[in-house]
């Protein structure tokens, strides 16, 4: 019986790849439900990592390639690729982005127009990332709780974990060293006016912008990104921000109505890289930053290599060799 | 170079904001050799956390330079020095009075009225300022012992706008310690900085949003050397005639 603390998304990413293994496994999380266990609520959920190689390190995209497939095993996966674009005034970040990213192609007015017809004639430029991806996080969760029941996982809810599990992965909860909160802001939009069919990212100098969309005219915008271990809801500022950002995107959100904002804090550590971690007998999951979506599903698989390294199948092997495990920021503390 | 009555030897001052990680950030401190870090308190402290990420900056062992980034008034200016000052413990302070959202351009009536109070209260202003000399005046006369013009707005990467604005300055404040700040794109930008007789820059987009952070420190830390140098060493003057650079009397002899 393996025991995990935490039944946030990487506690549960976790426990189905241990499940498939053959293990048994046992969760315990403070919260009550699975959304509400989860701060990947208020994620994205986009499956993005050629965009994010702008800030992030190659790791990302090795990390991050399998995570698509891995989700469309699990949840509803829409793969339409993203959208990005740039003002007339920013076509510089347009041209950052381009250098410093791979997987695009360019765009112009007719393309964009042609991929999102309710974006059309307002951006002349853009780039597409055909090959990503995005899903719903709070279906996702759902979607890998009635998994983990199905394989025979036990999930327990409002309850505190005994003080010895053999995988923590209570984000923010765990007492690592090095371990920092980044808050993030989001707001949810109800706009039944635009009909955006994937990830639109909108670049900004100083307020970037995704959208993403949820389906039936609900779109969920982020998000800051700021040193801060607050809890507090949304401020003002970034709310302005965001919601202008949104503006820009499409004059029709201004007739949206702002059904939920969240805050939620990141864990990271300074790389920005997750991390497994191992202490007094307890493997530790966690620094998932701003990409939980992405990289639970390959950091699963090591840490189902940590806990289980006897049971060794095809798909284990395949993740030994291709996954890029020297590189792997798998440390040892203490 | 010596900024209120404290030696410094790096003549380069960076900030620590967009970096893509603390990582990184530290990463790109060090490579700079700068002994000067600005630190925002505005937005990313202002619930008084991000401790992780402070304990980063500060083991870098970077003396601290706290800003007033993003405030728009005197009042706000000077709230936000008095809590850096209790959070860093340091009398230093960058004064920066946004007076335009968009060009985010100093409001220099509130940057001189701002600057008077925390002279007055001990503090040790380094206000970033235009490069207009009557301004650069009133700063000094309400106790700054430095000055920051800009060499563009902030985050543009736009190089030096106005050269001889700044060469201006550099005449007319011959003691006065000038570092230029917010503008710098390039290391061809501080190093043409430091030629006109600027004692130290301030840079910190051009670093942090650099594809390679850590490569671009190292870049503009060279530039700052080789342009106090080349600005040291007396350059000689343009001149319209061509001058040979090798001897051209006599005749070759070809034994």
């Amino acid at each position: 019986m393996i025991t995990i603390a935490g039944a946030g998304l990487a506690g549960l990413v976790c426990a189905l790849e241990l499940l498939r293994r053959g293990a048994a496994v046992t969760l315990y999380d403070t919260g009550p439900d699975p959304v509400q266990s989860s701060v990947a609520r208020f994620a994205g959920g986009m499956l993005a990592p050629w965009c994010e190689r702008e800030s992030a390190e190659q790791q990302v995209i090795t990390l991050g390639a399998s995570a698509i497939n891995w989700w469309s095993e699990v949840t509803a996966v829409t793969r339409h690729g993203t959208l990005v674009v740039a003002p007339a005034r920013d076509r510089a970040e347009l041209t950052r982005l381009a250098r410093r990213t791979t997987g695009h192609r360019q765009l112009g007015a007719g393309d964009i127009a042609a991929l999102e017809p309710d974006l059309a004639s307002r951006f002349s430029e853009g780039l597409f990332f055909a090959d990503e991806a995005h899903l719903d996080p709070r279906k996702a969760l759902c979607d890998l709780v009635r998994m983990v029941r199905d394989l025979g996982g036990d999930l327990c809810y409002a309850t505190r974990a005994p003080d010895r599990v053999d995988l923590d992965c209570t984000g923010m909860a765990a007492d690592l060293p090095h371990l920092r909160p980044v808050r993030g802001e989001m707001a949810i939009l109800h706009c039944p006016e635009l009909a955006i069919g994937r990830t639109v990212r909108l670049l900004h100098p100083r307020i970037p912008l995704y959208l993403v969309p949820r389906g039936d005219g609900v779109y969920m915008i982020g998000a800051t990104m700021i040193e801060s271990s607050s809890t507090r809801p949304p401020t003002v500022r970034s709310l302005c921000e965001m919601l202008s950002a949104a503006f820009t995107l499409h004059p029709a959100f201004a007739e949206a109505s702002v059904i939920e904002t969240g805050a939620g804090l990141r864990p990271a550590f300074p790389d920005n890289l997750p991390r497994i971690l191992k202490q007094d007998g307890t493997v530790y999951l966690n620094g998932l930053y701003r990409h939980g979506f992405l990289l639970a599903p390959a950091m699963a698989a090591r840490v189902a290599d940590c806990l289980i390294p006897e049971i060794s199948n095809e798909h284990h092997r395949e993740c030994r060799t291709a996954g890029g495990c020297q590189r792997n920021p798998v440390r040892s503390a203490g | 170079m010596r900024l209120y009555d404290t030696e410094i030897a790096s003549r380069l001052l960076l900030g620590t904001a967009q970096y893509p990680s603390p990582a990184i950030l530290a990463a790109a401190i060090d490579a700079s050799g700068c002994d000067v870090v600005t630190v925002s308190l505005r937005r990313e402290t202002a619930d008084g956390s991000g401790a992780g990420f402070w304990d980063r900056v500060q083991a870098t062992g970077a003396r601290i330079l706290p800003n007033t980034a993003g405030c728009h008034s005197v009042q706000e200016a000077v709230t936000t020095a008095r809590m850096a000052r209790d959070l860093f413990g340091t009398d230093w302070i960058k004064l920066e009075v946004i007076g335009h959202s968009d060009s985010l351009q100093p409001d220099v009536f509130q940057l001189v009225e701002a600057a008077g109070i925390l002279c007055g209260e001990g503090f040790s202003v380094f206000p970033y300022t235009t490069d207009d000399l009557v301004v650069g005046e009133r700063l000094l006369d309400a106790g700054c012992q430095v000055l920051m013009p800009w060499g563009a707005p902030i985050g543009s990467g736009q190089g030096l706008r106005n050269r001889d604005g700044l060469r201006a300055m550099r005449a007319h404040f011959p003691d006065v310690p000038l570092i230029v700040d917010a503008g710098i794109g390039r290391p061809s930008d501080a190093c043409m900085a430091m030629e006109l007789g600027m004692d130290a820059v301030l840079l910190n987009t051009a670093v942090a949003r650099a594809g390679d952070p850590v490569m671009m420190a190292r870049a503009m830390a060279q530039a700052v050397l080789a342009g106090r140098s080349g600005f040291d060493a007396d350059p000689m003057e343009p001149r319209d005639m061509a001058v040979p650079s090798t001897p051209v009397l006599g005749l070759a002899e070809l034994a």
